[in-house]
């Protein structure tokens, strides 16, 4: 498994500082991502699941180096990137790409789809004049688009358009690993399963191994390999997507996948609704952060935090009540 | 970023809006006639070689402090006058154009460029950074520019260069402190954490998606604080610390004419005009200019 | 709130000797007040005997190890030009200054506030377009001009008032009114743009819901916010007025001010004056800011130190 490993996260921890008390000195911290450690493996797609706040996004882009965490590792093909110098991490960063959730707020409006799409090719001197004008008109060919779109305005596309001309930049350096954070979640219902589709293709044919990130089961079932479940800054759950989909383990992935629609309506699951709210990733609950919520909490759960242990199989749960 | 706002920022067609924005100041007549004395007296300044009715420097004894040309006792020669050593008011007005408003293009074009800068650096940096440069700033500008120039020339000498020198040490703060302010505002976005994502450098991020993103609220800062440069030259010549004689300007020539005004009210009445006008003006183009940027302040007045 | 008036304190002495430090620099390094005294003709002898006199021969360590031992007892030497502790000269011309502008502040407020609040209370008639367009004059015009064309109207062709001088009512119209029109101008801008801003805020409208009757609103409620930034700009322009900004001015009416006391000493060139005036310039400007921070609490109670 080492061999094939491509990220190793390890003890990943971000706090973020909240409200500035004298002289910028924070008197709290919201707790993001809170010692989370998992791998994933060359040519899968990782499903990280969970409720917006959880923390998932911000360890996508702790992953990419585009926050530096509070503490931990985070080790890309044997190398620790947290450790690369500015050039050796812009180096870095041709083989890892980023695919946003609203593409279109991460393009600079003044420019058109053709230089946006250019924009890292130039910035790495990959290609330039008539090469440049081919390798771009491929690109948009490859998500769909047609190289006239270059010459338009980002602001003038169609949603599912945007997102397209995102995964075009995304994949012009021909990375190894991209990082897609809730990709579909600002497209146009009608186009969704179009883009999801690009990215399965994209991946059969450019060998990509994809970090997926979503708050949608039925997203991360669609796509993903392996599928960890965070709730408030922890990785609660983490196993083959067949075996957590069958027999999640966790109380809070039992909860997620019950709210998941299911094709045959005879194959009725039972219902279950959590109660309570979502506990502040500034002063989180101690012990399991779930016990707050947890019918089956016992008074260790309050006292302890469960660690993460693997059940067989690759299959890791933090919980100690099962 | 609401609709209206991008829908400005991305151009269907400069030309297009090129022309919606003339036609905007055409419906905006105050600020169109600021627009039009603004032209005018940059055009007289440029020509002033050529439309000045006389040679700014020299005049005869003779005509010495004649009023204006529709006065009893004025000279149709001498349109707003003569000064008391007979030089024509009108062609030092104009030749002192040409040195007020150099002055003033430059210290903004200095100060604009280096304040942009440090306010650039002070935004995308934050912490410590960020935190020295805003105490200088702080510090600098709670002083009283005239007080610092007053020095700057002491040490220096007048003229024309260091007084340029003088006002740009006093005049970057602001930029700074719009530069930084607008940065901030940026440096968290997507399309900012999208260039660092594609392996963009610092000077690129900064220089290649921030500045071009911000520069239009700078560009109304630019020009009120040309007007304020002015005013500025104005002073310091009027007290005698700026432009020196034989060179002309607005406000020098209301200093050499206030030892007249019991008996040629002209004197500093014209030159004074013009710098009152000038400014007027530029305020009233970058008050347009502002508007026109910001489309919520469009919609809200 | 005594610990933040402590720490400002400390914050306004670190400015205090920052800027007279760079000034000291700035001075005595580039700075050949020797030439300025002696006459173009003057021997090397002559000018050698000056510096010694002055103590500018000295090492620039030891020059500067005694401007800072003096500094400490609030002692900036004798001034050059006139045989006389520079300080003592310095605050001897503040309060002329003081008097002016303290003056020339009141009318502006009293003229001004008022008329702020009416325009933003009726955006768009003419008392507001009237004020809008007065408003942005008076912050455009060179106030050593607007000086010299009242002394012109008023004093010159008219007779009513002095031209220039210290003294009777007759000397202080003038330059009052002169002074007046700046501040007047900013604090009219400032007060029609956040009294307009706090009028269109949810809570005003709830405010009127409730039935509160509109002196009330607008008064206790919009007022009462809008204070705020006004005092803060004018807050700016006090200290800079205060700090000798007023220069032009002072010269045009032979104001024997602080402004004029600066034109002084900068055309003699007279360092020990220099100093102690930037020193009561740094104190003046500083007091001011501790004091509009202060005063914030007033308006906000949501401002805690």
């Amino acid at each position: 498994m080492a061999l094939n490993e491509l990220v190793r996260v390890e003890h990943l921890v971000k706090y973020f500082p909240a409200g500035g008390g004298f002289l910028g000195k924070p008197r709290a911290f919201v707790h993001a991502v809170d010692d989370v450690s998992f791998t994933i493996i060359r040519g899968e797609t990782f499903g990280l699941v969970g409720e917006s706040g959880c923390g998932k996004t911000t360890t996508g882009r702790l992953i990419l180096r585009l926050l530096d965490p509070t503490s931990g590792k985070v080790i890309y093909d044997g190398q620790d990137i947290l450790r690369l110098d500015g050039n050796a991490m812009r180096h870095m960063r041709r083989k890892m790409q980023l695919i946003f959730q609203d593409a279109f707020s991460s393009f600079d409006p003044r420019k058109k789809v053709f230089d946006i799409v250019a924009e890292p090719l130039r910035v790495h001197g990959l290609a330039s004049g008539s090469q440049l004008r081919e390798r771009v008109a491929e690109l948009l060919v490859t998500v769909g688009l047609e190289p006239r779109h270059g010459e338009e305005y980002p602001h003038e596309l169609s949603s599912g358009q945007k997102q397209c001309v995102g995964i075009a930049r995304a994949i012009s350096l021909n990375p190894e690993f991209i990082v897609a954070d809730e990709p579909i979640s600002a497209v146009d219902v009608s186009v969704r399963a179009q883009v999801l589709n690009l990215m399965k293709d994209l991946q059969e044919k450019l060998g990509l191994t994809y970090l997926f990130i979503s708050h949608d089961m039925s997203v991360i079932r669609y796509l993903s390999d392996r599928v960890g479940v965070m709730y408030v800054g922890k990785l609660v759950e983490y196993a083959p997507k067949s075996e957590l989909f069958k027999n999640p383990i966790h109380p809070y992935s039992k909860a997620l996948l019950a709210a998941v629609p299911v094709e045959d309506p005879d194959q009725r699951r039972e219902r279950e609704i959590l109660e309570g709210d979502v506990p502040s990733p500034v002063n989180p609950p101690n012990g399991c952060r779930f016990h707050t919520r947890c019918k089956f909490a016992s008074p260790v759960c309050s006292e302890e935090e469960p660690p993460l242990l693997d059940r067989g199989g690759g299959h890791f749960v933090a919980c100690h009540s099962f | 970023m609401s609709q209206e706002s991008v829908a400005y920022l991305t151009p269907t067609s400069r030309r297009q809006r090129a022309v919606s924005a003339l036609h905007r100041l055409w419906q905006d007549k105050v600020a169109f006639f600021a627009a039009v004395f603004l032209l005018i007296v940059i055009f007289s300044t440029l020509a002033a070689p050529w439309i000045s009715p006389h040679d700014p420097a020299v005049g005869k004894i003779g005509n010495r402090l004649k009023p204006p040309a529709w006065m009893e006792g004025g000279d149709p020669n001498y349109l707003l006058g003569t000064d008391q050593q007979g030089r024509d008011v009108l062609s030092r007005i104009i030749w002192g154009g040409r040195v007020s408003l150099t002055v003033g293009f430059v210290v903004v074009g200095l100060a604009g460029a280096f304040g942009t800068l440090v306010g650039l650096i002070s935004g995308y940096f934050g912490r410590w950074v960020d935190l020295l440069i805003m105490r200088i700033v702080d510090v600098q500008s709670s002083f009283p520019g005239l007080l610092v120039a007053l020095t700057f020339v002491m040490v220096l000498g007048p003229g024309q260069w260091n007084l340029i020198a003088a006002l740009t040490f006093n005049g970057w703060m602001i930029h700074a402190r719009m530069a930084r302010s607008q940065v901030l505002s940026m440096r968290e976005t997507t399309m900012v954490e999208s260039a660092r994502a594609i392996g963009c450098t610092t000077s690129q991020t900064l220089f290649g998606h921030i500045l071009p993103n911000i520069i239009s609220p700078l560009i109304t800062t630019y020009v009120l604080e040309m007007a304020h440069m002015i005013g500025a030259e104005a002073t310091m010549s009027f007290l005698g610390y700026g432009i020196q004689p034989p060179q002309a300007s607005w406000g020098l020539m209301i200093g050499e004419g206030r030892v007249y005004i019991t008996n040629a009210w002209w004197l500093v009445t014209f030159p004074g005009l013009a710098v009152a006008l000038t400014i007027l003006s530029l305020n009233l183009v970058g008050n347009w200019v502002r508007t026109e940027f910001d489309p919520l302040h469009r919609s809200r007045h | 709130m005594l610990r933040y008036v402590f720490t400002r304190l400390i914050y306004t002495v670190v400015v205090i000797l920052g800027v007279s430090l760079l000034v000291f620099v700035i001075t005595h390094v580039i700075g050949n007040p020797v030439n300025v005294m002696l006459p173009l003709q003057a021997s090397e002898e002559e000018r050698a005997q000056l510096k010694h006199q002055l103590g500018l021969d000295k090492p620039l360590s030891t020059q500067l190890k005694e401007f800072l031992a003096g500094m400490v007892r609030l002692d900036f030497g004798k001034s050059w030009w006139q045989q006389e502790p520079a300080l003592q000269l310095a605050l001897r011309r503040v309060p002329a200054t003081f008097q002016l502008v303290i003056m020339a502040f009141t009318v502006a407020a009293l003229i001004s506030i008022p008329l702020g609040i009416i325009a933003a209370y009726r955006p768009g008639s003419i008392i507001d377009r009237f004020l809008t367009t007065t408003s942005l004059v008076g912050v455009c015009l060179p106030s050593f001009w607007v000086g010299l064309l009242l002394v012109i109207t008023f004093a010159v062709k008219l007779g009513w008032f002095a031209t220039s001088g210290y003294g009777t009512y007759r000397h202080i119209v003038l330059p009052v009114v002169t002074l007046a029109i700046l501040p007047a101008g900013h604090m009219a801008q400032i007060m029609r743009f956040s009294m307009l801003d706090q009028l269109n805020q949810q809570y005003v409208t709830t405010a009127r819901a409730k039935g509160l009757d509109e002196a009330t609103v607008v008064f206790k409620h919009a007022l009462k916010n809008a204070a705020t930034a006004v005092l803060t700009m004018g807050g700016m322009d006090l200290g800079r007025m205060l700090a000798g900004e007023t220069a032009a001015v002072e010269m045009v009416y032979a104001w024997p001010g602080f402004g004029s006391l600066i034109l002084e000493t900068i055309a003699r060139q007279d360092f020990p004056l220099l100093q102690a005036s930037v020193f009561v310039v740094a104190v003046i400007i500083c007091l001011i800011n501790l004091a509009v921070d202060l005063s914030y609490g007033l308006f906000d109670p949501r401002i805690r130190y």
